[in-house]
Protein backbone atom coordinates (compact mmCIF):
# COMPACT_ATOMS: atom_id res chain seq x y z
CA UNK A 1 0.00 0.00 0.00
CA UNK A 2 1.23 3.46 -0.87
CA UNK A 3 -0.12 6.33 1.14
CA UNK A 4 -1.24 9.36 -0.86
CA UNK A 5 -2.48 12.53 0.79
CA UNK A 6 -5.39 14.24 -0.92
CA UNK A 7 -6.95 17.57 0.03
CA UNK A 8 -10.68 18.21 -0.25
CA UNK A 9 -13.40 20.60 0.83
CA UNK A 10 -16.25 18.80 2.63
CA UNK A 11 -18.92 18.97 -0.07
CA UNK A 12 -21.20 16.43 -1.72
CA UNK A 13 -19.01 16.34 -4.81
CA UNK A 14 -15.95 15.23 -2.85
CA UNK A 15 -17.78 11.86 -2.97
CA UNK A 16 -15.53 10.16 -5.57
CA UNK A 17 -12.48 10.60 -3.32
CA UNK A 18 -14.26 9.61 -0.10
CA UNK A 19 -15.90 6.59 -1.73
CA UNK A 20 -12.63 5.54 -3.40
CA UNK A 21 -11.08 5.30 0.06
CA UNK A 22 -14.06 3.93 2.02
CA UNK A 23 -15.24 1.27 -0.44
CA UNK A 24 -11.83 -0.03 -1.41
CA UNK A 25 -11.45 1.36 -4.95
CA UNK A 26 -8.21 3.00 -3.79
CA UNK A 27 -7.05 -0.17 -2.01
CA UNK A 28 -7.66 -2.17 -5.24
CA UNK A 29 -5.06 0.11 -6.79
CA UNK A 30 -2.68 -0.32 -3.86
CA UNK A 31 -3.44 3.15 -2.50
CA UNK A 32 -4.30 4.28 0.99
CA UNK A 33 -5.76 7.79 0.73
CA UNK A 34 -5.06 10.18 3.57
CA UNK A 35 -8.01 12.53 2.97
CA UNK A 36 -7.43 15.96 4.46
CA UNK A 37 -10.44 18.24 4.82
CA UNK A 38 -9.65 21.91 4.22
CA UNK A 39 -11.56 24.92 5.57
CA UNK A 40 -11.37 26.89 2.31
CA UNK A 41 -10.46 26.65 -1.37
CA UNK A 42 -7.42 28.87 -0.92
CA UNK A 43 -6.30 26.44 1.73
CA UNK A 44 -6.64 23.40 -0.58
CA UNK A 45 -4.71 25.28 -3.25
CA UNK A 46 -1.93 26.14 -0.77
CA UNK A 47 -1.76 22.56 0.49
CA UNK A 48 -1.24 21.41 -3.08
CA UNK A 49 1.20 24.24 -3.90
CA UNK A 50 3.40 23.65 -0.88
CA UNK A 51 3.34 19.88 -1.24
CA UNK A 52 1.33 19.19 1.92
CA UNK A 53 -0.89 16.99 -0.29
CA UNK A 54 -0.18 15.13 -3.54
CA UNK A 55 -3.57 15.70 -5.17
CA UNK A 56 -6.73 17.65 -4.49
CA UNK A 57 -10.46 18.04 -5.08
CA UNK A 58 -10.47 21.40 -6.87
CA UNK A 59 -12.84 23.89 -8.48
CA UNK A 60 -12.33 23.40 -12.22
CA UNK A 61 -11.43 27.09 -12.89
CA UNK A 62 -8.68 27.21 -10.24
CA UNK A 63 -5.95 25.43 -12.26
CA UNK A 64 -7.03 27.46 -15.31
CA UNK A 65 -6.76 30.76 -13.40
CA UNK A 66 -3.30 29.69 -12.21
CA UNK A 67 -2.22 29.06 -15.81
CA UNK A 68 -3.35 32.60 -16.69
CA UNK A 69 -1.46 34.11 -13.75
CA UNK A 70 -4.68 35.13 -11.99
CA UNK A 71 -5.32 34.95 -8.27
CA UNK A 72 -1.84 35.23 -6.91
CA UNK A 73 0.89 32.70 -6.96
CA UNK A 74 0.21 29.10 -7.83
CA UNK A 75 2.48 26.43 -9.18
CA UNK A 76 1.35 24.84 -12.47
CA UNK A 77 -1.44 22.37 -11.86
CA UNK A 78 -2.88 19.64 -14.05
CA UNK A 79 -6.48 18.47 -14.01
CA UNK A 80 -6.12 14.73 -14.66
CA UNK A 81 -9.80 13.87 -14.29
CA UNK A 82 -13.13 15.62 -13.89
CA UNK A 83 -14.58 14.46 -10.57
CA UNK A 84 -18.12 15.68 -11.25
CA UNK A 85 -20.26 17.64 -13.68
CA UNK A 86 -22.90 20.09 -12.42
CA UNK A 87 -23.91 20.09 -8.76
CA UNK A 88 -24.39 23.76 -7.89
CA UNK A 89 -27.63 25.41 -6.88
CA UNK A 90 -28.81 29.02 -6.92
CA UNK A 91 -30.96 30.32 -4.08
CA UNK A 92 -32.50 33.63 -3.08
CA UNK A 93 -33.53 35.20 0.23
CA UNK A 94 -37.08 34.46 1.28
CA UNK A 95 -37.91 38.16 0.97
CA UNK A 96 -36.75 38.17 -2.66
CA UNK A 97 -38.59 34.90 -3.27
CA UNK A 98 -41.80 36.49 -1.98
CA UNK A 99 -41.34 39.45 -4.29
CA UNK A 100 -40.79 37.12 -7.26
CA UNK A 101 -43.89 35.09 -6.35
CA UNK A 102 -45.85 38.32 -6.07
CA UNK A 103 -44.87 39.12 -9.66
CA UNK A 104 -46.25 35.77 -10.80
CA UNK A 105 -43.13 33.59 -10.81
CA UNK A 106 -43.86 29.96 -9.85
CA UNK A 107 -40.41 28.60 -8.91
CA UNK A 108 -40.47 25.76 -11.43
CA UNK A 109 -36.77 25.00 -10.72
CA UNK A 110 -36.22 24.33 -14.40
CA UNK A 111 -36.39 27.19 -16.89
CA UNK A 112 -33.24 29.32 -16.48
CA UNK A 113 -34.44 32.11 -18.77
CA UNK A 114 -37.74 32.60 -16.95
CA UNK A 115 -36.07 32.31 -13.54
CA UNK A 116 -33.36 34.80 -14.47
CA UNK A 117 -35.80 37.37 -15.82
CA UNK A 118 -37.94 37.05 -12.70
CA UNK A 119 -34.85 37.51 -10.52
CA UNK A 120 -33.58 40.54 -12.43
CA UNK A 121 -37.03 42.15 -12.38
CA UNK A 122 -37.50 41.64 -8.64
CA UNK A 123 -34.08 42.60 -7.37
CA UNK A 124 -32.84 45.96 -6.24
CA UNK A 125 -29.82 47.05 -8.25
CA UNK A 126 -27.18 45.92 -8.05
CA UNK A 127 -28.06 42.33 -7.34
CA UNK A 128 -25.68 40.96 -4.68
CA UNK A 129 -24.80 37.30 -5.10
CA UNK A 130 -22.55 35.13 -2.93
CA UNK A 131 -20.25 32.55 -4.50
CA UNK A 132 -17.71 30.36 -2.70
CA UNK A 133 -14.65 31.46 -4.65
CA UNK A 134 -13.73 34.03 -7.33
CA UNK A 135 -12.52 31.25 -9.63
CA UNK A 136 -15.39 28.80 -9.67
CA UNK A 137 -17.96 27.34 -12.04
CA UNK A 138 -20.47 29.04 -9.72
CA UNK A 139 -19.17 32.47 -10.81
CA UNK A 140 -18.88 31.44 -14.45
CA UNK A 141 -22.44 30.10 -14.66
CA UNK A 142 -23.90 33.17 -12.93
CA UNK A 143 -22.01 35.59 -15.16
CA UNK A 144 -22.90 33.64 -18.32
CA UNK A 145 -26.58 33.41 -17.32
CA UNK A 146 -27.08 37.07 -16.34
CA UNK A 147 -25.20 38.36 -19.39
CA UNK A 148 -27.27 36.21 -21.71
CA UNK A 149 -30.38 37.75 -20.18
CA UNK A 150 -29.15 41.29 -20.74
CA UNK A 151 -27.78 42.14 -17.30
CA UNK A 152 -24.12 43.06 -17.86
CA UNK A 153 -22.12 40.86 -15.45
CA UNK A 154 -19.90 41.08 -13.54
CA UNK A 155 -19.97 44.88 -14.04
CA UNK A 156 -23.57 45.52 -12.97
CA UNK A 157 -23.89 42.86 -10.30
CA UNK A 158 -22.07 42.54 -7.03
CA UNK A 159 -20.60 39.05 -6.89
CA UNK A 160 -19.08 38.47 -3.45
CA UNK A 161 -17.00 35.62 -2.16
CA UNK A 162 -18.69 34.07 0.86
CA UNK A 163 -17.63 30.75 2.39
CA UNK A 164 -20.48 28.22 1.93
CA UNK A 165 -20.74 27.69 5.67
CA UNK A 166 -21.42 31.42 6.11
CA UNK A 167 -23.81 31.86 3.16
CA UNK A 168 -26.87 31.58 5.44
CA UNK A 169 -25.44 34.13 7.86
CA UNK A 170 -24.62 36.51 4.99
CA UNK A 171 -28.30 36.31 3.94
CA UNK A 172 -29.49 36.94 7.48
CA UNK A 173 -27.17 39.92 7.85
CA UNK A 174 -28.47 41.39 4.59
CA UNK A 175 -25.07 41.08 2.88
CA UNK A 176 -26.39 39.15 -0.13
CA UNK A 177 -29.68 38.68 -2.00
CA UNK A 178 -28.82 35.39 -3.64
CA UNK A 179 -26.17 32.68 -3.70
CA UNK A 180 -24.77 29.94 -5.87
CA UNK A 181 -23.27 27.05 -3.86
CA UNK A 182 -22.60 23.34 -3.99
CA UNK A 183 -24.68 20.89 -1.99
CA UNK A 184 -25.36 20.36 0.85
CA UNK A 185 -25.23 24.13 1.48
CA UNK A 186 -28.25 25.02 -0.66
CA UNK A 187 -30.44 22.45 1.08
CA UNK A 188 -29.09 23.49 4.47
CA UNK A 189 -30.09 27.11 3.78
CA UNK A 190 -33.63 25.88 3.03
CA UNK A 191 -33.62 23.66 6.09
CA UNK A 192 -32.60 26.58 8.31
CA UNK A 193 -35.42 28.64 6.83
CA UNK A 194 -33.00 31.14 5.30
CA UNK A 195 -33.58 30.83 1.59
CA UNK A 196 -35.52 29.45 -1.37
CA UNK A 197 -33.85 27.51 -4.17
CA UNK A 198 -34.34 28.97 -7.62
CA UNK A 199 -32.37 26.87 -10.06
CA UNK A 200 -29.76 24.17 -10.39
CA UNK A 201 -26.57 25.13 -12.22
CA UNK A 202 -27.45 22.32 -14.64
CA UNK A 203 -30.38 24.42 -15.90
CA UNK A 204 -27.91 27.04 -17.15
CA UNK A 205 -25.46 24.59 -18.70
CA UNK A 206 -26.55 20.97 -18.67
CA UNK A 207 -23.00 19.61 -18.59
CA UNK A 208 -20.46 21.85 -16.89
CA UNK A 209 -17.18 20.50 -15.44
CA UNK A 210 -17.51 21.33 -11.75
CA UNK A 211 -14.67 19.76 -9.74
CA UNK A 212 -11.46 18.23 -11.00
CA UNK A 213 -8.79 15.98 -9.59
CA UNK A 214 -5.79 18.33 -9.54
CA UNK A 215 -2.10 17.56 -9.13
CA UNK A 216 1.02 19.69 -9.33
CA UNK A 217 2.12 19.28 -12.92
CA UNK A 218 5.68 18.33 -11.94
CA UNK A 219 4.41 15.74 -9.45
CA UNK A 220 2.11 14.21 -12.08
CA UNK A 221 5.06 14.03 -14.46
CA UNK A 222 7.45 12.20 -12.13
CA UNK A 223 4.87 9.88 -10.53
CA UNK A 224 3.11 8.29 -13.51
CA UNK A 225 2.25 5.06 -11.69
CA UNK A 226 0.67 6.76 -8.67
CA UNK A 227 -1.08 9.23 -10.94
CA UNK A 228 -2.65 6.40 -12.96
CA UNK A 229 -3.63 4.46 -9.86
CA UNK A 230 -5.38 7.46 -8.35
CA UNK A 231 -7.21 8.26 -11.61
CA UNK A 232 -8.49 4.68 -11.90
CA UNK A 233 -9.56 4.62 -8.25
CA UNK A 234 -11.67 7.79 -8.55
CA UNK A 235 -13.10 6.76 -11.93
CA UNK A 236 -14.31 3.46 -10.44
CA UNK A 237 -15.65 5.27 -7.38
CA UNK A 238 -17.52 7.64 -9.73
CA UNK A 239 -18.93 4.68 -11.65
CA UNK A 240 -20.18 3.16 -8.40
CA UNK A 241 -21.72 6.50 -7.43
CA UNK A 242 -23.60 6.65 -10.73
CA UNK A 243 -25.58 3.49 -9.82
CA UNK A 244 -28.91 4.52 -8.23
CA UNK A 245 -28.64 1.55 -5.88
CA UNK A 246 -25.45 3.02 -4.37
CA UNK A 247 -26.89 6.31 -3.26
CA UNK A 248 -28.22 5.30 0.16
CA UNK A 249 -24.88 3.84 1.16
CA UNK A 250 -23.07 6.84 -0.34
CA UNK A 251 -25.06 9.36 1.66
CA UNK A 252 -24.56 7.36 4.88
CA UNK A 253 -20.79 7.36 4.38
CA UNK A 254 -20.58 11.04 3.39
CA UNK A 255 -22.76 12.01 6.37
CA UNK A 256 -20.20 10.78 8.91
CA UNK A 257 -18.76 13.38 11.28
CA UNK A 258 -15.28 12.81 9.87
CA UNK A 259 -16.47 13.77 6.37
CA UNK A 260 -19.42 16.15 5.79
CA UNK A 261 -21.06 15.87 9.21
CA UNK A 262 -24.50 16.60 7.70
CA UNK A 263 -27.62 14.39 8.04
CA UNK A 264 -27.80 11.74 5.31
CA UNK A 265 -31.32 12.73 4.25
CA UNK A 266 -30.04 16.23 3.40
CA UNK A 267 -27.28 14.70 1.26
CA UNK A 268 -29.84 12.48 -0.49
CA UNK A 269 -31.43 15.58 -2.01
CA UNK A 270 -28.36 16.51 -4.04
CA UNK A 271 -27.47 12.90 -4.86
CA UNK A 272 -30.95 12.12 -6.23
CA UNK A 273 -31.79 15.60 -7.53
CA UNK A 274 -35.02 15.56 -5.48
CA UNK A 275 -35.07 18.90 -3.68
CA UNK A 276 -37.11 20.65 -1.07
CA UNK A 277 -36.79 24.19 -2.43
CA UNK A 278 -38.44 26.35 0.18
CA UNK A 279 -39.06 26.51 3.92
CA UNK A 280 -42.74 25.81 3.02
CA UNK A 281 -41.63 22.37 1.79
CA UNK A 282 -42.26 22.64 -1.96
CA UNK A 283 -40.58 19.81 -3.89
CA UNK A 284 -38.80 20.06 -7.23
CA UNK A 285 -36.44 17.78 -9.12
CA UNK A 286 -33.51 18.07 -11.50
CA UNK A 287 -32.46 14.74 -12.98
CA UNK A 288 -28.91 15.72 -13.90
CA UNK A 289 -28.21 17.71 -10.75
CA UNK A 290 -24.79 16.14 -10.21
CA UNK A 291 -23.13 13.64 -12.56
CA UNK A 292 -20.19 11.46 -11.53
CA UNK A 293 -19.82 9.02 -14.43
CA UNK A 294 -21.15 8.04 -17.83
CA UNK A 295 -20.87 9.81 -21.18
CA UNK A 296 -17.15 10.45 -20.58
CA UNK A 297 -18.02 12.70 -17.62
CA UNK A 298 -14.64 12.10 -15.98
CA UNK A 299 -12.62 12.80 -19.12
CA UNK A 300 -10.99 16.26 -18.84
CA UNK A 301 -11.75 17.91 -22.19
CA UNK A 302 -9.39 20.60 -23.45
CA UNK A 303 -12.45 22.40 -24.81
CA UNK A 304 -13.83 22.70 -21.25
CA UNK A 305 -10.56 24.30 -20.11
CA UNK A 306 -10.64 26.68 -23.08
CA UNK A 307 -14.24 27.69 -22.41
CA UNK A 308 -13.31 28.58 -18.81
CA UNK A 309 -10.16 30.44 -19.93
CA UNK A 310 -12.10 32.55 -22.40
CA UNK A 311 -14.70 33.48 -19.80
CA UNK A 312 -11.92 34.52 -17.39
CA UNK A 313 -10.07 36.43 -20.12
CA UNK A 314 -13.23 38.29 -21.09
CA UNK A 315 -13.83 39.73 -17.65
CA UNK A 316 -10.22 40.36 -16.63
CA UNK A 317 -9.18 41.91 -19.93
CA UNK A 318 -6.56 39.28 -20.78
CA UNK A 319 -5.70 38.44 -24.37
CA UNK A 320 -8.18 35.81 -25.58
CA UNK A 321 -5.88 33.87 -27.87
CA UNK A 322 -3.05 33.71 -25.34
CA UNK A 323 -5.43 32.68 -22.58
CA UNK A 324 -6.96 29.89 -24.64
CA UNK A 325 -3.51 28.67 -25.53
CA UNK A 326 -2.23 28.79 -21.92
CA UNK A 327 -5.25 26.83 -20.69
CA UNK A 328 -5.10 24.20 -23.41
CA UNK A 329 -2.49 22.11 -21.59
CA UNK A 330 -4.15 22.16 -18.14
CA UNK A 331 -6.91 19.56 -18.64
CA UNK A 332 -4.95 16.39 -19.39
CA UNK A 333 -7.18 14.05 -21.38
CA UNK A 334 -4.00 12.33 -22.58
CA UNK A 335 -3.00 11.35 -19.03
CA UNK A 336 -6.56 10.20 -18.31
CA UNK A 337 -6.49 8.01 -21.44
CA UNK A 338 -3.13 6.50 -20.38
CA UNK A 339 -4.50 5.64 -16.95
CA UNK A 340 -7.51 3.79 -18.34
CA UNK A 341 -5.66 1.92 -21.11
CA UNK A 342 -6.32 -1.77 -20.53
CA UNK A 343 -9.05 -1.13 -17.94
CA UNK A 344 -11.84 -2.05 -20.36
CA UNK A 345 -13.35 1.42 -20.06
CA UNK A 346 -14.06 3.42 -23.18
CA UNK A 347 -12.35 6.80 -23.51
CA UNK A 348 -12.73 9.58 -26.12
CA UNK A 349 -10.01 9.88 -28.77
CA UNK A 350 -10.22 13.63 -29.33
CA UNK A 351 -9.06 16.30 -26.89
CA UNK A 352 -11.77 18.78 -27.83
CA UNK A 353 -15.45 18.77 -28.51
CA UNK A 354 -18.05 21.39 -29.29
CA UNK A 355 -19.54 22.50 -25.96
CA UNK A 356 -23.30 22.93 -26.04
CA UNK A 357 -25.69 22.29 -28.86
CA UNK A 358 -27.22 18.91 -28.14
CA UNK A 359 -30.16 18.01 -25.95
CA UNK A 360 -29.95 14.24 -26.54
CA UNK A 361 -26.96 11.90 -26.10
CA UNK A 362 -24.50 12.16 -28.96
CA UNK A 363 -21.99 9.60 -30.24
CA UNK A 364 -18.31 10.47 -30.00
CA UNK A 365 -15.10 8.92 -31.38
CA UNK A 366 -13.73 6.59 -28.73
CA UNK A 367 -11.35 3.69 -28.21
CA UNK A 368 -14.05 1.02 -28.48
CA UNK A 369 -16.51 3.05 -30.50
CA UNK A 370 -19.36 2.67 -28.09
CA UNK A 371 -19.33 5.92 -26.22
CA UNK A 372 -21.95 8.62 -26.35
CA UNK A 373 -21.86 11.97 -24.60
CA UNK A 374 -24.55 13.15 -22.23
CA UNK A 375 -26.75 16.06 -23.29
CA UNK A 376 -24.70 19.26 -23.32
CA UNK A 377 -26.68 22.43 -23.78
CA UNK A 378 -26.51 26.05 -22.69
CA UNK A 379 -29.91 27.45 -21.72
CA UNK A 380 -29.66 30.11 -24.44
CA UNK A 381 -28.76 27.44 -27.07
CA UNK A 382 -25.38 29.00 -27.84
CA UNK A 383 -22.50 26.71 -28.68
CA UNK A 384 -18.77 26.97 -28.07
CA UNK A 385 -16.64 25.61 -30.88
CA UNK A 386 -13.03 25.64 -29.62
CA UNK A 387 -11.65 25.42 -33.16
CA UNK A 388 -13.41 28.49 -34.47
CA UNK A 389 -13.77 30.53 -31.29
CA UNK A 390 -14.02 34.16 -32.16
CA UNK B 1 9.98 52.02 9.01
CA UNK B 2 7.60 49.48 10.49
CA UNK B 3 5.52 52.02 12.31
CA UNK B 4 4.06 53.30 9.05
CA UNK B 5 2.95 49.84 8.00
CA UNK B 6 -0.81 49.32 8.41
CA UNK B 7 -1.99 45.87 9.33
CA UNK B 8 -5.32 44.10 9.67
CA UNK B 9 -5.54 41.02 11.85
CA UNK B 10 -8.60 38.86 11.16
CA UNK B 11 -9.22 36.86 14.30
CA UNK B 12 -12.51 35.95 15.95
CA UNK B 13 -11.06 34.96 19.31
CA UNK B 14 -10.54 38.10 21.41
CA UNK B 15 -7.71 36.69 23.49
CA UNK B 16 -5.81 35.48 20.46
CA UNK B 17 -6.36 38.79 18.70
CA UNK B 18 -4.92 40.69 21.69
CA UNK B 19 -1.95 38.41 21.84
CA UNK B 20 -1.14 38.87 18.12
CA UNK B 21 -1.56 42.63 18.39
CA UNK B 22 0.82 42.67 21.38
CA UNK B 23 3.41 40.71 19.43
CA UNK B 24 3.17 43.18 16.53
CA UNK B 25 3.38 46.20 18.85
CA UNK B 26 6.50 44.70 20.38
CA UNK B 27 8.28 44.95 17.05
CA UNK B 28 7.28 48.57 16.57
CA UNK B 29 4.01 48.45 14.63
CA UNK B 30 1.47 51.08 15.56
CA UNK B 31 -1.20 50.91 12.90
CA UNK B 32 -3.03 47.67 13.68
CA UNK B 33 -6.73 46.94 13.28
CA UNK B 34 -8.51 43.77 14.33
CA UNK B 35 -11.54 42.44 12.44
CA UNK B 36 -13.52 39.97 14.53
CA UNK B 37 -16.70 39.57 12.49
CA UNK B 38 -15.75 38.26 9.06
CA UNK B 39 -19.11 39.18 7.50
CA UNK B 40 -18.34 41.18 4.36
CA UNK B 41 -14.64 40.71 4.99
CA UNK B 42 -13.48 41.87 1.57
CA UNK B 43 -15.51 45.07 1.93
CA UNK B 44 -14.12 45.73 5.42
CA UNK B 45 -10.54 45.17 4.28
CA UNK B 46 -11.00 47.37 1.23
CA UNK B 47 -12.40 50.22 3.32
CA UNK B 48 -9.33 50.17 5.55
CA UNK B 49 -6.87 49.71 2.69
CA UNK B 50 -4.05 48.11 4.70
CA UNK B 51 -0.58 47.08 3.60
CA UNK B 52 -0.85 43.64 5.17
CA UNK B 53 -3.71 41.34 6.19
CA UNK B 54 -2.98 38.47 8.57
CA UNK B 55 -5.59 35.72 8.78
CA UNK B 56 -5.75 32.30 10.39
CA UNK B 57 -5.37 29.58 7.76
CA UNK B 58 -8.28 27.66 9.29
CA UNK B 59 -10.66 30.62 8.87
CA UNK B 60 -13.04 29.82 5.99
CA UNK B 61 -13.49 33.56 5.34
CA UNK B 62 -9.99 33.58 3.93
CA UNK B 63 -11.53 32.82 0.55
CA UNK B 64 -13.21 36.24 0.60
CA UNK B 65 -9.78 37.86 0.45
CA UNK B 66 -8.99 36.02 -2.77
CA UNK B 67 -11.34 38.31 -4.68
CA UNK B 68 -9.07 41.22 -3.76
CA UNK B 69 -6.33 39.60 -5.86
CA UNK B 70 -8.19 40.80 -8.95
CA UNK B 71 -7.91 44.57 -9.21
CA UNK B 72 -11.47 45.71 -9.75
CA UNK B 73 -10.67 49.30 -10.71
CA UNK B 74 -7.55 51.34 -11.52
CA UNK B 75 -7.63 53.06 -8.12
CA UNK B 76 -7.60 49.87 -6.07
CA UNK B 77 -4.36 48.34 -4.88
CA UNK B 78 -4.42 44.65 -5.76
CA UNK B 79 -3.63 42.37 -2.88
CA UNK B 80 -1.54 39.28 -3.31
CA UNK B 81 -1.07 36.31 -1.14
CA UNK B 82 2.43 36.56 0.23
CA UNK B 83 4.18 33.90 -1.81
CA UNK B 84 5.36 35.62 -4.97
CA UNK B 85 8.14 37.59 -3.33
CA UNK B 86 9.09 34.74 -1.07
CA UNK B 87 12.68 33.64 -1.34
CA UNK B 88 13.40 31.67 1.80
CA UNK B 89 10.32 29.62 2.55
CA UNK B 90 8.81 32.27 4.82
CA UNK B 91 5.36 31.85 3.28
CA UNK B 92 5.49 28.09 3.72
CA UNK B 93 6.58 28.48 7.35
CA UNK B 94 3.69 30.87 7.89
CA UNK B 95 1.11 28.51 6.38
CA UNK B 96 2.48 25.64 8.43
CA UNK B 97 2.21 27.74 11.56
CA UNK B 98 -1.39 28.50 10.60
CA UNK B 99 -1.28 32.11 9.42
CA UNK B 100 -1.61 33.40 5.90
CA UNK B 101 -0.58 36.87 4.86
CA UNK B 102 -2.02 39.02 2.10
CA UNK B 103 0.07 42.00 1.10
CA UNK B 104 -0.48 44.90 -1.24
CA UNK B 105 1.39 44.87 -4.47
CA UNK B 106 4.92 46.14 -4.20
CA UNK B 107 5.50 45.67 -0.49
CA UNK B 108 9.05 44.41 -0.11
CA UNK B 109 9.82 41.10 1.54
CA UNK B 110 12.35 42.86 3.78
CA UNK B 111 9.66 45.00 5.40
CA UNK B 112 7.32 42.08 5.79
CA UNK B 113 9.84 39.71 7.28
CA UNK B 114 9.75 40.93 10.92
CA UNK B 115 5.95 41.09 10.82
CA UNK B 116 5.63 37.53 9.62
CA UNK B 117 8.32 36.30 12.00
CA UNK B 118 6.36 37.76 14.91
CA UNK B 119 3.07 36.33 13.63
CA UNK B 120 4.59 32.91 13.02
CA UNK B 121 6.07 32.79 16.52
CA UNK B 122 2.70 33.68 18.01
CA UNK B 123 0.78 31.19 15.88
CA UNK B 124 3.27 28.44 16.69
CA UNK B 125 2.64 29.12 20.34
CA UNK B 126 -1.12 28.84 19.80
CA UNK B 127 -0.59 25.61 17.89
CA UNK B 128 1.29 24.15 20.85
CA UNK B 129 -1.36 25.34 23.29
CA UNK B 130 -4.09 23.85 21.11
CA UNK B 131 -2.29 20.51 21.00
CA UNK B 132 -1.80 20.50 24.73
CA UNK B 133 -5.45 21.35 25.25
CA UNK B 134 -6.55 18.54 22.95
CA UNK B 135 -4.25 16.11 24.70
CA UNK B 136 -5.51 17.01 28.14
CA UNK B 137 -9.12 16.84 26.94
CA UNK B 138 -8.45 13.43 25.50
CA UNK B 139 -6.77 12.27 28.71
CA UNK B 140 -9.79 13.43 30.70
CA UNK B 141 -12.19 11.57 28.42
CA UNK B 142 -10.04 8.45 28.60
CA UNK B 143 -10.08 8.57 32.37
CA UNK B 144 -13.84 8.94 32.42
CA UNK B 145 -14.41 5.94 30.18
CA UNK B 146 -11.87 3.83 32.11
CA UNK B 147 -13.69 4.68 35.34
CA UNK B 148 -17.00 3.58 33.83
CA UNK B 149 -15.48 0.34 32.54
CA UNK B 150 -13.96 -0.35 35.97
CA UNK B 151 -17.37 0.20 37.54
CA UNK B 152 -18.99 -2.24 35.12
CA UNK B 153 -16.36 -4.90 35.83
CA UNK B 154 -16.59 -4.42 39.61
CA UNK B 155 -20.34 -4.99 39.44
CA UNK B 156 -20.30 -7.87 36.97
CA UNK B 157 -17.36 -9.80 38.44
CA UNK B 158 -17.61 -8.75 42.06
CA UNK B 159 -14.01 -7.53 42.23
CA UNK B 160 -12.44 -4.42 43.71
CA UNK B 161 -11.23 -1.41 41.76
CA UNK B 162 -7.60 -2.50 41.47
CA UNK B 163 -8.58 -5.95 40.22
CA UNK B 164 -10.97 -4.38 37.68
CA UNK B 165 -8.20 -2.18 36.35
CA UNK B 166 -5.90 -5.24 36.23
CA UNK B 167 -8.46 -7.05 34.04
CA UNK B 168 -8.63 -4.11 31.67
CA UNK B 169 -4.87 -3.81 31.48
CA UNK B 170 -4.37 -7.52 30.82
CA UNK B 171 -6.97 -7.48 28.05
CA UNK B 172 -5.25 -4.45 26.52
CA UNK B 173 -1.87 -6.14 26.61
CA UNK B 174 -3.23 -9.38 25.15
CA UNK B 175 -4.87 -7.52 22.28
CA UNK B 176 -2.10 -5.00 21.74
CA UNK B 177 -4.51 -2.13 22.36
CA UNK B 178 -4.65 0.81 24.71
CA UNK B 179 -6.45 0.45 28.04
CA UNK B 180 -8.73 3.33 27.06
CA UNK B 181 -9.71 1.57 23.81
CA UNK B 182 -10.57 -1.66 25.61
CA UNK B 183 -12.57 0.33 28.15
CA UNK B 184 -14.38 2.07 25.32
CA UNK B 185 -15.37 -1.24 23.69
CA UNK B 186 -16.64 -2.56 27.00
CA UNK B 187 -18.72 0.53 27.70
CA UNK B 188 -20.19 0.49 24.18
CA UNK B 189 -21.05 -3.21 24.46
CA UNK B 190 -22.62 -2.68 27.89
CA UNK B 191 -24.73 0.18 26.53
CA UNK B 192 -25.98 -2.09 23.74
CA UNK B 193 -26.79 -4.95 26.11
CA UNK B 194 -28.55 -2.89 28.76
Amino acid sequence: MTQLSVGYVPLLDAAPLIIAQELGFAAEEGLDLDLRAAPSWSSVRDMLNFGAVDAAHMLSPVPIAASLGLGGHAVPMSAVSVLSANGTVIGVTNALAEKMRGAGYTFDFNDAAVAGRALIAASATPLRIGVPFPFSMHSELLIYWLNALGLPAPQNVDIKTVPPSLMGKAMRMGEIDAFCVGEPWGSLAVEQGLGTLLLAGASIWSFSPEKVLAMRSDWAEVNPALRNQLIRAVVRAGRWLSEPASLTVASEILARPSYLNVPADILDRGLTGQFVISPQGERRSQSSFVIFHGGATQYPWTSQAEWIALQLARRTGLDREQSQSAASSVFRGDLFRDALAGSGMDVPLEARKVEGGFAAPQDVDSGFGRLSLLPNQFFDRRIFNPNTSE
Amino acid sequence: MLKHLSIIVVEQDTQRAHSIVDALRDIGLENIKVIQDPTGLARQVKAYNPDVVLIDVSNPSRDSLEELTIASDPMSRPVAMFVDTDTDGLAKAAIEAGVSAYVVDGLSAGRLRPVLDAAIARFNMFGRLRNELEQSKRALEDRKVIDRAKGLLMKARGVDEDAAYGLLRRAAMDQGRKVADVAHSLVTAADLLS
